[in-house]
């Protein structure tokens, strides 16, 4: 029997980026808030003996126990969905501040042709280039969220600097970019003798000690290179923990609960009601009545929680109908390897956000009259630190065990260099989430499931970003250029990226969108749904500015809700 | 110093082969002490050089966790060697206590999938639906070290750990491109976990019973634990830094 709690202004799942910037936002404003964690309390006192790659990197501690809880995956709807038994292709966050805690810190604003890529793209392409894929604008453009981002950057002190191809900026980056090493000034000075326009990566690790807007203090980076998939022992990474949770706690409004596993939205008549959640660590039961839930809970979760909550319509792939689960899209990644005979780096120092990048073949800043798909993605060269088990680069052909993979994987992991892409990713009719009619988690609830597989616009940008990324790479003086495999199916196997994007998008039409441009659900207007989740495509960068933007913008949606009700936009 | 090194590891390897001819009972703890004996001169290379400290310098976790047969973890001692030898690159899987990190994570929780998803029910999967066996590591490697001795024995009459390096290299590629059957799990699968272990036992810090002395690590270049390349990551040149492991953070 569910023990039901004293009601509250607010509940939030999940507190990562999105449930910390929120909870914040509206305990300043006075609002009683309740943050539901499923897992545990952490902070920079829990990363002393960070310096660990097997344990963080290789055994993915800050990860999702997923023993308790994973997704099934299926490559299409003829197959049989498969749990994904071990973390691989993505890592899903688990604990306080959520992937807040292990991202790299790469932080770029969506472009403005991303908020409005279908009648972007009709306007100057035709009906014809959007064929096959499930396209829509966002229901808000990058100058409505403009000044979101500003807040978020704010917040994070995002270390950076103008862009040749930036969207118009109202502040400047908080603080400076990061060190220009060795391997940024090669990949910029390849970049700008082939008429590419170069910049140092945003970078949510700080140049300098930077005092944000809610009175924190985020430490300069050391570029220690421990970063990505770690905790920073040194506070020097913006991270909910460090940047946001002891404001929000300060007001005095805000009750973080760690060990809450949310299993259920409570709602009746198109309205929630409450959340229930289980303590993780005693299974007791509880019940939170709430005025206004907000779930914060990553791509997965939102999706699941809503679908096995049955709040909202789910997506069906035959019809096209419903929009929950819909529009799931990832990341396209070609990359280029290059070896060098005569030079040696210092590849073991870096920082995750310490990088260079390119934008001339991302988003619509180039012209795509000529070829076979949309968007693009950013090129980019990132000294995140790379470390000895997982980084053994070796030449094309050479076998991956023996005396002479190991030659090989000694000698060039400090004479090799990676650039890397993310290319944009387009929603289709039959890439999208559901629950899974045979496997359930701890709680006897069934896991999502995820349908998914590349498409011919992936693989066109692929090969074609990929091309850049070559040519780069051989201007950079490599002897030699790894021959890049070809993009066949989705693997859930290796890593690719944890930017998965969808399943409640955002939008300016019920029929189409889950939520409305303040992530209120159409559906259930007491109800924020907050995150990548709410992105209609994936776009050619990393997805967290983006997220921060979204959550400040809902945040200001929750509030004027408190006051005024009734749907927002 | 150097020379009584190059003895241990002589002898050692010596034990090693002969600890084959003998497995199955006459001295099922000799395997294990023989290697621990040997580790010792890995240790001795202490900045004092002063003999007297083995007691003090013994590496007490080189010793099995999860295995108890000296016959198959032999098995496990050849064939991490052969995927990670040891040549004038530097050191291999054995120098550097392979066999026994992986010995301690089959121990543990990674030996037993405790953060994994382990419900059924079970199916073979797709290409590119990941790891579907119903088999935990530890089980992984209990039925793939038995496959390989059984392969070994049909194909050239004789135990993995006595063949001629060619041999045991022909062994391994018929389980890497899965051309051998294992109770439960492929052999392609068995051989991908025992590489991938291997390259974690090389690199992964000494903490964990491999990458002896920080050897591996060495070998490669990478400074383990630093607290801070702030004054060095603008430099031009590459810089040599003496490596540090989780040893420091609590022994200064």
């Amino acid at each position: 029997m569910a023990e039901t709690l004293p009601k509250t202004d607010v509940v939030i799942v999940g507190m990562g980026w999105a449930g910390s910037i929120i909870a914040a936002e509206l305990g300043k404003e006075g609002l009683k808030v309740i943050g539901l964690e499923r897992g545990k309390e952490r902070g920079l006192k829990d990363y002393y003996v960070v310096h660990d790659e097997l344990r963080y990197a290789i055994r993915y501690e800050l990860m999702q126990d997923l023993s308790k809880e994973t997704i099934s995956f299926r490559n299409n709807m003829k197959e049989r969905a498969l749990p994904m038994r071990q973390l691989g292709s993505f890592l899903l966050g688990e604990g306080l501040g959520g992937s807040g805690v292990h991202w790299n810190g790469q932080s770029y604003r969506f472009l403005p042709y991303d908020f409005e890529i279908k009648s972007k793209t009709i306007e100057k392409y035709g009906e014809g280039k959007i064929k096959g894929l499930q396209l829509q604008d966002w229901g808000i453009t990058y100058d409505e969220l403009e000044p979101y981002f500003g807040m978020y950057e704010k917040v994070a002190g995002i270390s950076g600097e103008e862009a040749h191809f930036g969207p118009k900026r109202s502040i400047p980056y908080p603080t400076p970019p990061m060190k220009e090493t060795p391997l940024t000034k090669k990949f910029k000075d390849a970049a700008k003798s082939l008429g590419m326009n170069p910049y140092h990566m945003p970078s949510a690790n700080l140049s300098e000690p930077y005092k944000n807007t809610y009175g924190a203090t985020i430490a300069g980076c050391q570029y220690c290179a421990f970063c990505e998939r770690f905790g920073c022992e040194y506070g020097a990474k913006a991270d909910p923990t460090v940047a946001v949770i002891p404001f929000a706690r300060e007001t005095g409004n805000v009750d973080i609960r760690n060990y809450s596993n949310v299993t259920e939205i409570i709602h009746e008549g198109g309205k929630a009601t409450g959340v229930r959640f289980v303590d993780v660590l005693t299974k007791e039961e509880f019940i939170q009545p709430a005025e206004m839930v907000v779930l914060t809970s990553y791509v997965m979760n939102n999706s699941r929680l809503l679908l096995s909550s049955k709040l909202g319509r789910p997506y069906n792939p035959d019809n096209g109908s419903g929009v929950i689960g819909k529009n799931y899209c990832y990341q396209i990644l070609p990359g280029s390897t290059g070896f060098f005979e005569e030079e040696q780096f210092n590849t073991f120092m870096g920082a995750g956000a310490l990088g260079a990048t390119v934008d001339d073949y991302n988003g619509d800043n180039f012209d795509h009259s000529d070829v076979d798909f949309i968007h693009g993605g950013s090129i980019s060269i990132n000294q995140s630190g790379s470390r000895p088990i997982a980084s053994n680069p070796v030449p094309s052909g050479t076998p991956n065990w023996g005396k002479e993979f190991k030659a090989q994987s000694v000698k060039y992991y400090t004479r090799s260099l990676g650039i890397g892409s993310q290319g944009a990713s387009m929603p289709t009719k039959n890439n999208y989430m559901d629950l899974d009619p045979t496997y359930k988690d701890a709680y006897g609830l069934p896991l999502l499931r995820l349908t998914y597989d590349f498409t011919d616009q992936d693989r066109n940008l692929y090969n074609y970003i990929g091309k850049i990324s070559d040519q780069i790479m051989r201007e950079m003086g490599a002897n030699n250029v790894n021959e890049r495999s070809n993009l066949e199916s989705y693997d859930i196997v290796p890593y690719q990226t944890t930017h998965n994007t969808g399943g409640v998008i955002m939008g300016a039409e019920p029929e189409t969108s889950a939520v409305n441009n303040y992530l209120q659900m159409w559906d259930a207007d007491n109800v924020f749904v907050v995150g990548a989740s709410a992105f209609a495509h994936n776009g050619g960068y990393n997805p967290t500015s983006t997220v921060g933007a979204l959550s400040f913008r809902a945040a200001e949606g929750i509030l004027k809700y408190s006051k005024e009700g009734g749907l927002l936009a | 110093m150097a020379d009584q090194n190059i003895d241990k590891k002589m002898s050692r390897r010596r034990f090693i082969r002969n600890s084959s001819y003998v497995a199955g009972g006459l001295v099922g703890g000799g395997l294990i002490g023989g290697l621990i004996g040997s580790n010792l001169s890995n240790d001795n290379k202490d900045e004092s050089g002063t003999k007297g400290q083995q007691h003090e310098n013994t590496a007490y976790q080189q010793a099995p966790l999860y295995f108890t047969n000296p016959e198959i973890f032999a098995i496990l001692v050849a064939a991490t060697d052969r995927i990670f030898p040891e040549d004038e690159t530097g050191p291999g899987a054995n120098d550097l206590g392979v066999p026994f990190f992986i010995d301690h994570q089959l121990a543990g929780s990674w030996g037993n999938n405790t953060r994994e998803y382990m419900q059924g029910p079970f199916f073979p999967g797709s290409n590119f639906q990941g790891y579907q066996s119903p088999l935990k590591r530890h089980e992984v490697f209990d039925a793939g070290l038995q496959a390989i001795q059984k392969y070994s024995n049909e194909k050239f009459d004789s135990n993995f750990a006595e063949l001629e390096g060619e041999q045991q290299d022909e062994i391994l590629t018929a389980f890497q491109k899965d051309e051998v059957k294992i109770h439960g799990v492929t052999s392609k699968t068995f051989f991908n976990i025992l590489r991938q272990a291997t390259i974690e036992g090389v690199y992964a810090d000494p903490a964990y019973g491999g990458n002896i002395n920080m050897d591996g690590w060495k070998m490669k270049g990478f400074p383990g634990h630093q607290m801070s390349y702030h004054g060095q990551i603008e430099s031009d040149e590459f810089i040599e830094i003496e490596p540090n492991s989780l040893h420091s953070y609590t022994n200064k």
